[in-house]
């Protein structure tokens, strides 16, 4: 490099529209889109009247990774990847999601060991997912020890994971038809053992901070949104449902095996961030009710549908016969054939609504892939929960939000 | 002026990981025993400075898992001094870019790292900030390095919190085995 | 199970039943394509899409807006195909409401008098595509940013064409450091 540093042009603003302020005795403020408490990356702008919120105008899009252009250059199978990068909280969420919509589309019917395997792992994931928001939560609240007993408690989730999939964060395990492997020897008595040590973090942050009096003053009646508001502005999962209103796409219109599963769907009173953390918690309960109920019905079978058209043949039969070679190779190079037509499958993400919208021209590569992502509508609808609160209410406001910016800019 | 640095710090780019980082060394005296004063400096404060690191958690992404995960209790960054977070540029020395960076948010990384003080360094964690990772479109950067110069780079998608921590322990022998002007470009 | 709501929404908002392989046009503007998957669709003209957006969720209670997007079919004499999805919490269905238009004229009404939820999908779709949302006074790029040329989703724009915000560094060497 020479001597003389190149004097670089000024930085462009990705953000013309700066909120004008609407009366004289305001100001203006940028919180993000580089901030602890904003998750990732949201810029809020504020207009604060001295420490009380006006009004807000929420920008994301800073971690768009253009999701479904790299989609519509992939085949039906290799962007699997893709889709766990979504909700990366919970990432097998998303694989489901997107491998029922192309199955259905495909018209395949999975496996029962399948069916019941995916929605173990669904709430597994859903687990992980609470856990860290309500970590996140709690960090930013200033409670440590909350963030780090539940951290650790998702660790050994990960580790688990990992075991099974091979990865901790993103897994990549859904495959049209099925899974990709199948769980190894011990798998499920060290999901018991993991659910006694969730338990037991989990009654410990119970006890550090439901009755806490800092911690109730700062989340009760902060952030309320009431259940007409917030369908109007499009809030489903677990904001929804803290305003009092027991919508759950597993009950109201089940899918996978959330059908044959015993639970209750926790509703909150008011819709405040109190709401929110203790319906996140009774969901975690929940989701552990279902996977020791599921621990018990998952039959032994294949978990790969026996259908030429997405699933690889045997390698024997590859190595073998020329027309399983030629099948494995038009997969591999070509993507399975899905029929033309589009399809809305719609799978209760940790978030809210987690639907996949994709749309077929009959060959191997989609034609669209467009996800409806839960924490995008919330960030248009956030500003009714955060105007009028304080500037500090800001943080844990968005906090209750779980705005994953993975899924909200895709 | 944005990459305009002050004359005297123009040496300090050779560990701070700026653009001047291949200028010539400075004709230093032939002195043995300065020579002995500025390597024994040199290592007390590369000491000093390795295990201090203040970083700037930069987040974005999915890596940003991991990087929770590497700071609580399992997977302790604490051990290495690293573990204490500051929040404002102006405070911070270890740049830590946790995620895809898009080119969106390009424009506001350039801001905090020209915000951060000398001596500082940049960490890329993960495949996205290494090299774009496999987000090669219109909307991703691909990699950091186009628009800051990166000390270290750590892969995965996302990285094991091992490979973090190795990451950090490389960037640490590089602060200890750097050159710290502390008072003009010769000592 | 969803046979009472979905016949009923058929008969009171495609009358007359031109069946359902017909074309959209000024004497039929609504047309009901049957339950696909388990959603019930709809195509409809550009002009009716507010009317009949509004009778779902006055009179039928489609009182969740769940989406809006677009198809992009190049070569075709209406490139954009704008889908939007309706959710009903009360009876638990989905409705898809379809509609075409030009590329010289991307012009559809925009939902957000009706649900407030749709103001930032429409955003996205605008930035994505370019169909223009009459009605919603916001316009400005949400996933994109300012300066961006071009709407990136539609086929002929290529996948790798970047319009950086901040110019590149020459590559650094991996021996300087």
């Amino acid at each position: 490099m020479s001597a003389d540093p190149v004097l670089r042009p000024p930085i462009a603003n990705p953000v013309r529209n700066v909120l004008t302020a609407s009366r004289e005795d305001t100001t203006i403020v940028n919180i993000g889109p580089s901030h602890p408490a904003t998750h990732g990356t949201v810029q809020i702008i504020a207009e604060l009247d001295a420490e009380k919120v006006v009004r807000t105008d929420v920008h994301c899009g800073y971690l768009h990774r253009g999701f479904e252009k790299e989609c519509e250059d992939h085949t039906w199978h290799n962007l699997m990847p893709y889709v766990d990068r979504l909700n990366y909280c919970s990432a097998l969420i998303n694989n489901f999601a997107y491998c029922d919509a192309v199955e259905q589309l495909m018209g395949i019917e999975i496996t029962p060991r399948t069916k019941y395997l995916r929605t173990l792992l669904a709430e597994y994931s859903r687990l992980a997912d609470h856990l860290t928001c309500v970590a996140a939560q709690l960090m930013e609240l200033g409670a440590m020890t909350g963030f780090l007993y539940l951290v650790t408690a998702r660790d050994n989730i990960y580790e688990h994971l990992a075991a099974l999939t091979g990865a901790r964060v993103t897994y990549s395990y859904g495959r049209i038809g099925g899974l990709a492997f199948d769980v190894p020897a011990g798998w499920f008595q060290r999901l018991e053992e993991i659910l006694k040590e969730y338990e037991r973090y989990v009654e410990m942050v119970h006890g550090l901070v439901d009755r806490n009096r800092i911690f109730i003053d700062r989340m009760r009646n902060v952030g309320v949104i009431n259940t007409r508001d917030a369908i109007h502005w499009g809030f489903t999962g677990p904001i929804l449902r803290s305003t009092g209103t027991p919508r759950d796409l597993r009950k109201d219109t089940p899918y996978l095996a959330y059908g044959e599963l015993d639970f209750d769907v926790p509703v909150g009173i008011k819709g405040d961030n109190y709401d929110r953390y203790y319906v996140r918690m009774r969901e975690m309960d929940e989701s552990v009710y279902m996977i020791r109920q599921l621990v018990d019905m998952i039959p032994e079978g294949p978990i790969m549908v026996d259908d030429r058209r997405c699933v690889f043949p045997e390698k024997e039969l590859v190595y073998t016969e020329i027309e399983s070679l030629i099948n494995h190779f038009k997969l591999v190079m070509e993507g399975p054939v899905v029929p033309a037509g589009d399809i809305y499958v719609a799978h209760e993400g940790a978030n809210g609504e987690l639907g996949f919208y994709v749309v077929s021209n009959g060959a191997g590569q989609p034609y669209k892939v467009h996800v409806r992502s839960p924490s995008f509508v919330h960030m248009g609808g956030v500003h009714t929960m955060l105007n009028g609160y304080q500037l500090a209410d800001i943080v844990t406001t968005f906090g209750s939000v779980n705005m994953i910016g993975g899924e909200c800019d895709r | 002026m944005y990459g305009k640095r002050l004359p005297i710090l123009e040496g300090a780019g050779a560990v701070a990981g700026a653009a001047s980082a291949n200028t010539p060394a400075r004709p230093h005296t032939k002195d043995a025993s300065f020579e002995f004063l500025t390597t024994r400096k040199d290592e007390l404060v590369g000491w000093a400075r390795k295990f201090s690191l203040f970083p700037y958690p930069f987040v974005t992404a999915c890596c940003a898992m991991e990087f929770m995960a590497v700071s609580a209790s399992n997977y302790d960054t604490d051990r290495f001094g690293a573990a204490l977070p500051r929040f404002s540029p102006r405070q911070a020395d270890l740049l830590m870019v946790v995620g895809t960076v898009t080119q969106k948010q390009a424009p506001i990384l350039l801001k905090v790292y020209e915000q951060m003080c000398e001596p500082k360094w940049v960490m890329a964690f993960g495949v996205c900030a290494s090299t774009g990772g496999f987000y090669q479109n219109y909307a991703s950067l691909p990699g950091i390095d186009r628009i800051i110069p990166v000390d270290i780079y750590v892969p995965g998608c996302p990285p094991r919190p091992e490979m973090v921590i190795d990451g950090i322990m490389r960037l640490q022998e590089k602060i200890a085995n750097g050159r710290h002007p502390i008072i003009n470009e010769r000592f | 199970m969803s046979a009472p709501l979905f016949d009923r929404l058929r008969e009171q908002l495609s009358p007359g039943e031109a069946g359902q392989e017909g074309q959209v046009s000024a004497d039929t503007p609504v047309i009901c394509r049957g339950v696909q998957h388990q959603v019930l669709v709809f195509e409809l003209a550009p002009a009716a899409v507010m009317p009949v957006a509004r009778r779902l969720r006055d009179e039928f209670g489609f009182d969740l807006f769940l989406d809006v997007t677009a198809v992009d079919w190049p070569g075709e004499p209406l490139r954009f195909e704008v889908v939007w999805h309706v959710y009903s919490t009360t009876d638990r269905q989905r409705v898809r409401l379809k509609t075409r238009v030009a590329e010289s004229d991307p012009i559809v009404s925009s939902l957000t008098p009706l649900y407030g939820a749709a103001g930032y999908m429409e955003r996205e779709c605008h930035d994505m595509y370019g169909i223009v949302f009459d009605g919603n006074a916001d316009h400005r790029p949400i996933l994109l940013y300012e300066g961006f040329v071009g709407h990136p989703l539609r086929k002929d724009y290529p996948k790798q064409k970047e319009q950086p915000l901040v110019p590149y560094l020459p590559p650094q060497s991996a021996l300087v450091r």
